[in-house]
Parts: C-alpha cells; structure tokens; sequence
C-alpha cells in the first residue's frame, strides 16, 4: 500500500490547541518562520443563544504536508501524530480510519496526497 | 489505532544505536523547566551533539506526547545566547561588562565571599534561592544548607510561598498529606489498571491544567478522562478551552474562591448530598463544619463572587453526584491572602463527598520510595538546631514552622529582613534558576532596591537573566537537562535522567552542588561526584527504593506498589495503624492542629485586601479587577523568551479584557495599553475576548525581552511589561501563606508618546522608583498570630 492510500485523521472535538503539532512539523521540516506544514486554526470562543460556548480548533495540514512520507517509510509515524497532546490525530489506510468515523463525532478525515 | 509505530525504533532498552545516531531512553525536566517529567529520546551524534528530540511513546506518563516546548528543545540547546563559562563581573552593578574566569577562580570568589560573611554576620546571613518545581528543588536547598551551613533557602522572594505550598501546608495539617487527581498516573498501565474508573466530573478552580501542567499532573490526562465520559466543572474568571467544554462555568470574580467553596459545601449539606459513610468513619468535626457554613447561602457567595446562585447550586449538585468527582486545584487557589481557609474549604467538600483515596477521586501523593529531593533535603544534617533557630519567618506563624517543606524561609521576611536589618542583616544571596525581578516575587522594583543593597550575590542560569545583569558578581552556567544525571521522584514513578550531552562550561545543578559544597564543607559533605550525590539520593530513600542509581539509568523508570485506599490499609501513619496522618487519625473538617496553632480551626473567606468590595473608594480612581499569572503553552513562568520559534507564536505580552472594556477605556486589539494602580505601571498589549467579565482585565507575567539591550536602563525590558510592578509583597494571610497575585485593582490608559515618555525600567533602575508607601509588616503580625488584634484586622467572616 503506497502512502498515497493513506489519511490523517483528526477528531476535532477534543483538539485543545496546543501547538504541538504545528512545532513539530515545523523542526521536522525544518521549515523557517512564517511557514507550516500544518496550522491549528480557532473558531470563537463566541456564546451560542443556549449560553454555552463554541471553542473549537482544527488542524490544517498545508500543501508543504507531505505526512512525513519519510518517518513513516521507515517505520515512524507522521510526528503531528506521535506528539499530539490530547491525542486525537490518527494515521492510516482510508478504509480504516473510516470504520472509526462512526463512533466518534466531530472528526474529519483529510486526504493529503 | 490505525498504524503501529516499528518496535524496533521504539525500544524498552535504556539506550541504543540507530544508525550513525545513539537514541538515549530518558526523562526531561529542566532547565528549561516546567512541572512534569515526560519521557523523551534523546538523539545524539557521534560527537554527542543532540539532534533530534521525541516523545518516548513507551513512556507512559506521555505516551510519546509532547508539548512545543520539549519539541523545540534544540533551540533552547543550541541557543547562540547561553551562558558558556563562568563569568566575573568587569564593570558596575547594571552594566553588561564580564570577565570570563574559570570554574576554580568562581569557586576561589565564592570561597572568600562565603568565609568573610559566615566569620562576620553568621552563616545566616546567606540566603538560596531558587525558581518553581526545578530539579534543583534539592540542589539549591542542598548548597544553602551544606555549603553556606544557613536555614535560609527560600523561592526567589515569592510572596506568602504562594505556589502549592499553602495547598501543601493545609493538607498537611487536616489530612496528613496533599491530595491529587488520580488520572490512573500511579501505575505504568495507566488506564487500564485494575480497579481505576475514570471521574464522573473533575472540578477545575484556580487552573488551567493544559498550559500549567502543575504539580506533577500532565493536564491533557484531563482531555484522555474527557474521552472516556468525565464530564468538568470549571472555575476560572477567562474562559479557557476546558471551561468551554465544562458542563458549568463558573466565572468568578479573581480572588474570591473561598467563598464558592464555602456556599458549596452549605448546598451539599443543606440538600444532604454528602457521603455519610465516608464523613462518619473518616472526617472530625462535621458539625462545625455544617455549623460554620450555615450561613454561607449561594445568594450571599453570589455577592461575593458575581457567580450566580443557581449556578453555584447546579456546582456543588453536580459534584457530590460524582461516584466519584474529583478536584483539580492549582496555583490560584493559593495566590490570594485567604489561601490557606480557601484550600482547606476544597479539601473538606471533596472529603464530605467520599472521593479521598477512591479510583478516579483524589489519592494522597507522596514521593516515591519515599525520596524526597525536596526543599528539606540535608536540613537536619547540616544544619544545626541553633542554626535552625534564625531560620527566617520561622516565628512568623506556627503552620509555617510545622508544616510540610517547612525548610524553606518566607520569601516576603526575608525582604523584609533586608530594608530593615531586623532581626540581622542579609548580606548575599545565591539565585539558581530563578529570575525574581521578572517573576516570582511581586512588587518587583522593591526587591530590586533590595537586592542592591547585598554584598555579594550569584546567579547560575542558563541565559543572562535582567537578573544577571542588574545583580550578579558571579555568573554560573548551568546545564541544560540533557546534560545533567538527575533524578524525577515528584510523586511517581521514579524516572532517570541521563546526561547524553556538554555544553562548554555548563555544569549540571548536581555538579554544582558538588563543586560548591566539598569546597565549602569538605568534612561533613562527602558525595565527589554527581553520580555519588545522586546514589546517596537513592539511598537516602525512606521506602527501601529497589536500585541504584546506576541501575534506575538503565530502567529508565520504577513504578512503586500503590493500593488504594491507603488510610484503610494503614499506610499513612508513622505507627501502622489505620487512618490519616492526622491527631484524629481522620480529616479534619475542625482542624485539632490550627486550632492548637492558634489559627481559626474551620474553613472561612478572606476577601482580597484590595478590591471593589474592601476598598471602595481605592476602587474609584482603579475600577478594574487585576489577575495575572495565567500560562501560555509557549512559556515557563519567565524562560523560552529567546527562542524564535516561541516568539513566533507569542511575540508580546498580552492582557485580556472584553471589548466592552477596551472601548469604554478607547483602546482596541493590539494597541498597547498601560496598566497602572498604587504601585506602579506596565504595558501591554490588548487582546480583545467577549470571553471576560468586563469589569476583569487578566495580565500575562514574566515578560522580559532578550532581543533588547542587557544594560540599565534597559534590563531587557524587564520591568517595562511587567505585572510585577502591581503586585505586593509582605501581604499575606496571618499565616504567612497566601498572597494576592490574582487580585489587584487596575486602571489602564492607552499608550501614547507623550505617556511613554519614562519606561518602567527606566523609572526604577535610574529614577528611584515609582512613588509610593511600601507596605511592612508590624511587629505583632510578624510574631503572634495569635493576637486578636491581628486577627480581627484580616476580615474573617465566619
């Protein structure tokens, strides 16, 4: 199976923003200041009519993401994965990471290759 | 999961090859520094350069997880900036004119300087101290004691040992220990150990565990017992990404927690939801208790607090439904002059509840092994009992003589001790890993003056702090974690840490005790080595720790046998028997220890001494409420400064506020906005969020800016951004413990050229200040807590 059947998945419910993933890729990709391999972007915090609050964060992997097609050819995988803080990021075939859409909402699957 | 990582690259072996690279299986903790200890690989070249950094996906306390400052470890390694040799002041106090000398001609200077103020003020007149949750929690206490032969070691001047101390000194006290969350962190299988459940609700107040990670908790546990169905109740005036997920948000006003506390515990007794069993066979002095918080109505909280009544019902229900909840508390609970009465009011609702020692409630925490590398280390052996009589702040109350860490002297006597000469003269103080003047101390251009006014002092860094150049006479560097052999024994497990690289002249925090103290102390003080330190730390181990040193560097780790229920078993007490650590054997809602100490024996609410409550008319000319001390996941308290990638994320010191109060005061996001009150003044810059209560604006700390000029004036910037300059110091409880870090009042005006025009650190290095009375402690204050007249001046209210 070529990296190109593979996915990044996110569930976004429980990302908390922490940078890890956007620090990591930068080091791994040497990537200087103002470029991205990945960004963590933020929607509010804003207060619904109910007085609750939408706080959420979303992972972006950019067109530099190349899902550490080296690290994971040698058996690693992609480091946004491996350091992610709260754990939400997975790594893998489609058909795969598709069968855990269904119990865990708010997740999204992106095809980057 | 989806894929499997290659166990061949991810091994249990302590150390291996890969390549033309050695991967070293280890643990971080600092410098630079935070409060956890994740488990790391450590990459090296053949010429033991580090170059590459992961997370150790074997080490369970992370998972292979790390936050962004481990994963940028090389920019801090590599840093152009760090300090490379010893370093001799060549010029005048404030001036950036070094002379590099080597380790034996630093050792000659602190030699003569120690010699000559042991024979003329007594050893005494030394003072270490240190910044918060190192892995020189011992060395720094270690070189006071052992080397300087002085009881002095303390925080860097932090004001009331406002930062786990107060929550340790209570717990203490009514418990016999400090509860933690239990996150099934005790055990190497973590969640999946036998018997553990995950909370039903965490109760968050006083923290944001994702940025602080404090005390040993690695705050994303949080987020994996949210997966698995735990629901939060969060106490916080920001509204932080957990506050966002909580069922209930309680937005209070800074300072006033104690009386949430209090109204909570009135609603689970008032509505009968506490845990009689528990309270029965495990707590004294319920009775009192119910007694002392009859009156304590959320309706009466809610004037107090600005948290709505129901709200603060819906809490309290909440939390006693929990089989079990448990509480997560933190720095802010201490950082208010109520400290104390406030951590003793968590303690006793989360006992009333049932959840002490049960799986996923609160466990009692100790060291494992019983290896405390902690401020007491080498107290009693070096230091005399008369010695141990001049201990600084040690009449200053009872508790703080008694309680846990009680080596450690008070930050804000000691200040005092150096304006006044009373009750002797300070004459040098040794800063290791502490840069007081940016942050921990409040009311920083007052210890500035004061620390001018030493004889001697050194700092041992591992960049040249506002602290280095403003002070020092010696500059040490040191070394960076994964260049030192050290040990994590913070609570569990036992985790090595192995030197896998040098840096110039950069020694370890063990190496530097070793060097100081058998130059110093030769005949008593035996360890030649950093490895023969570190085995006597082993040995020293009151639970028997199974290895050496030598042996724990090849384990990497080493997980003690933890049951729960510890009190049942009979494992907390000195003489076997079942029970807490306590004179009732119980937790103590009526406190037989405070009260024997002459402190108030039952929880009670302290209002902020500043505030619009207490001081109304103060509260005209400063309307808004002031906190500050808020993490980011970028910084440690004042460290990462330096590094670009850090900046990049977070290039300014920001100060939050709704955008209410950004337009009533005609400033907006981005502009840069004074911060002003009795004091003095700062600035920052606004960050606008609908998120704040408007009549609270919420200040970032630390901030210092090592891309300007090292010299005075300038200091980096140090005191142009800095909260510090608002705080206070020598306000605190009648305990000693407690401080109002959280709690100010503020006004703030946009910034213009006009206004500008004197920086901050330009006021204090060459104008003397800003201009104001600096508050001091009385006599009595000082000496008897006991005096009615200092109790009634501290506003309890039953």
């Amino acid at each position: 199976m070529s990296i190109k059947d593979h996915g990044l998945l996110i569930n976004y419910d429980f990302c908390t923003g922490c940078h890890s993933c956007e620090v990591a890729c930068k080091k791994e990709h040497d990537l200087p200041e103002g470029q991205w391999g990945i960004r963590v972007l933020q929607d509010g915090p804003r207060e619904k009519e109910d007085g609750t609050w939408e706080y959420t964060y979303m992972p972006l992997p950019t067109t530099l993401c190349d899902l550490c097609e080296a690290r994971v050819e040698e058996g690693r995988l992609p480091t946004c994965v491996h350091h992610c803080q709260a754990r939400v990021m997975q790594f893998g075939p489609y058909e795969e990471l598709a069968r855990e859409l269904s119990n865990m909402p708010r997740t999204v699957i992106y095809a980057v290759k | 999961m989806a894929f499997e990582r290659n166990p061949d690259l991810y091994r249990k072996d302590w150390r291996w090859q890969e390549g033309d690279l050695t991967v070293t299986r280890t643990c971080h903790w600092s410098a630079p520094g935070c409060h956890d200890s994740c488990g790391v690989l450590l990459y090296t070249d053949k010429d033991d350069k580090l170059v590459k950094i992961e997370g150790d996906p074997n080490q369970t306390y992370n998972n292979g997880t790390l936050c962004m400052r481990c994963l940028n470890m090389l920019e801090a390694v590599d840093h152009p900036d760090r300090l490379k040799y010893p370093m001799k002041r060549a010029g005048e106090r404030g001036e950036d004119k070094w002379e590099r000398i080597s380790w034996e001609e630093a050792l000659d200077i602190i030699e003569e300087n120690v010699r000559r103020i042991q024979k003329e003020y007594g050893p005494e007149s030394i003072v270490g101290m240190m910044g918060t949750g190192r892995n020189c929690n011992w060395a720094v206490p270690l070189i006071t004691y052992a080397g300087f032969g002085s009881p002095n070691f303390a925080l860097g001047f932090l004001s009331g040992d406002s930062c786990m101390l107060p929550r340790a000194a209570i717990g203490a006290a009514v418990m016999g220990d400090l509860p933690i969350i239990d996150a099934a962190q005790f055990w190497p299988e973590r969640y999946d150990h036998e018997g553990w459940k995950r909370p039903d609700y965490v109760f968050i107040v006083g923290n944001n565990p994702l940025k602080s990670n404090g005390d040993g908790f690695l705050g994303h546990w949080i987020v994996e017992m949210m997966k698995m169905g735990t629901k939060l109740i969060v106490s916080d005036p920001q509204l932080t990404w957990l506050a966002a997920k909580a069922e209930i948000w309680l937005q209070g006003r800074p300072g006033t927690d104690g009386a949430l506390a209090l109204a909570m515990i009135h609603v689970i007794i008032e509505e009968d939801l506490y845990d009689h069993q528990f309270v029965d066979e495990w707590c004294y002095g319920f009775d009192k208790l119910a007694e002392c918080v009859k009156e304590w109505t959320p309706e009466r909280a809610e004037e107090i607090t600005w948290i709505p009544a129901d709200k603060i019902r819906r809490a309290a229900r909440l939390f006693a439904s929990g089989n079990p909840s448990s509480l997560q508390w933190g720095v802010a609970v201490d950082m208010n002059v109520g400290g104390i009465p406030q951590a003793h009011a968590w303690i006793a609702m989360n006992a009333i509840c049932g959840n002490i020692e049960k799986p996923g409630g609160n466990l009692i925490a100790r060291d494992a092994y019983g290896m405390v590398l902690s401020y007491p280390y080498g107290y009693d052996k070096y230091v005399s009992p008369e010695m141990q009589a001049l201990r600084i702040g040690l009449d200053f109350s009872p508790l703080h003589r008694f309680a846990a860490g009680a080596a450690t002297a008070h930050g804000d006597s000691i200040l005092q001790c150096i304006e006044t000469g009373k009750p002797y003269p300070i004459k040098m103080i040794w800063f290791q890993s502490t840069n007081p003047i940016a942050n921990m101390a409040g009311e920083a251009p007052r210890v500035y003056d004061a620390i001018n006014k030493m004889d001697f002092v050194v700092v041992v860094d591992v960049f040249k702090t506002p602290t280095a150049v403003a002070f020092a006479d010696l500059v040490l560097p040191a070394a960076m974690s994964c260049e030192r052999n050290s040990i994590r024994g913070w609570w569990t497990p036992t985790r090595a840490i192995t030197k896998v690289s040098s840096y110039y002249e950069a020694k370890s925090d063990e190496e530097i005790v070793v060097a100081v103290c058998s130059r110093l102390n030769p005949e008593n003080f035996k360890p030649r080595t950093d490895l023969e330190l570190l085995e006597e730390a082993v040995e020293n181990g009151i639970d028997n720790p199974p290895f050496t040193y030598a042996e724990l560097t090849k384990m990497v780790d080493s997980w003690p046998e933890r049951p729960y229920g510890m009190h049942e078993l009979g494992l907390l007490r000195s003489d076997g028997q079942p029970g807490f650590n306590t004179p009732t054997g119980k937790i103590e809602l009526y406190s037989i220890v405070l009260e024997a100490l002459g402190d108030p024996p039952l929880p009670y609410y302290e209002e902020p001494r500043e505030s619009p409550q207490s001081t109304p008319e103060l509260a005209e000319e400063y309307p808004l409420v002031l906190t500050t001390g808020h993490r980011s996941y970028e910084f440690f308290h004042s460290e990462h400064r330096q590094q670009p990638t850090m900046r990049e994320f977070h290039p300014w010191p920001l100060v939050e506020m709704h955008p209410d109060t950004a337009r009533k005061y005609g400033v907006a996001d981005g502009d840069w906005v004074w911060i002003e009150n009795t004091r003095g003044r700062c600035r920052q810059v606004v960050h606008e969020t609908p998120t704040m209560d408007p009549r609270v604006i919420n200040a970032e700390h630390g901030w210092w800016f090592p891309e300007q000029g090292a010299e005075e004036p300038s200091l980096f910037g140090v005191f142009d951004s800095n909260i510090n300059n608002l705080t206070n110091q020598c306000v605190t409880g009648a305990t000693g413990y407690g401080a109002p870090y959280k709690s100010q009042l503020c006004k703030i005006y946009k910034c213009t050229d006009e206004n500008s025009d004197v920086m901050p650190s330009k006021q204090v290095t060459e104008l003397g200040g800003f201009k104001y009375d600096r508050i001091q402690y009385s006599d009595d204050a000082v000496h008897d807590n006991t005096n009615e007249e200092v109790l009634g001046g501290r506003k309890y209210v039953y």
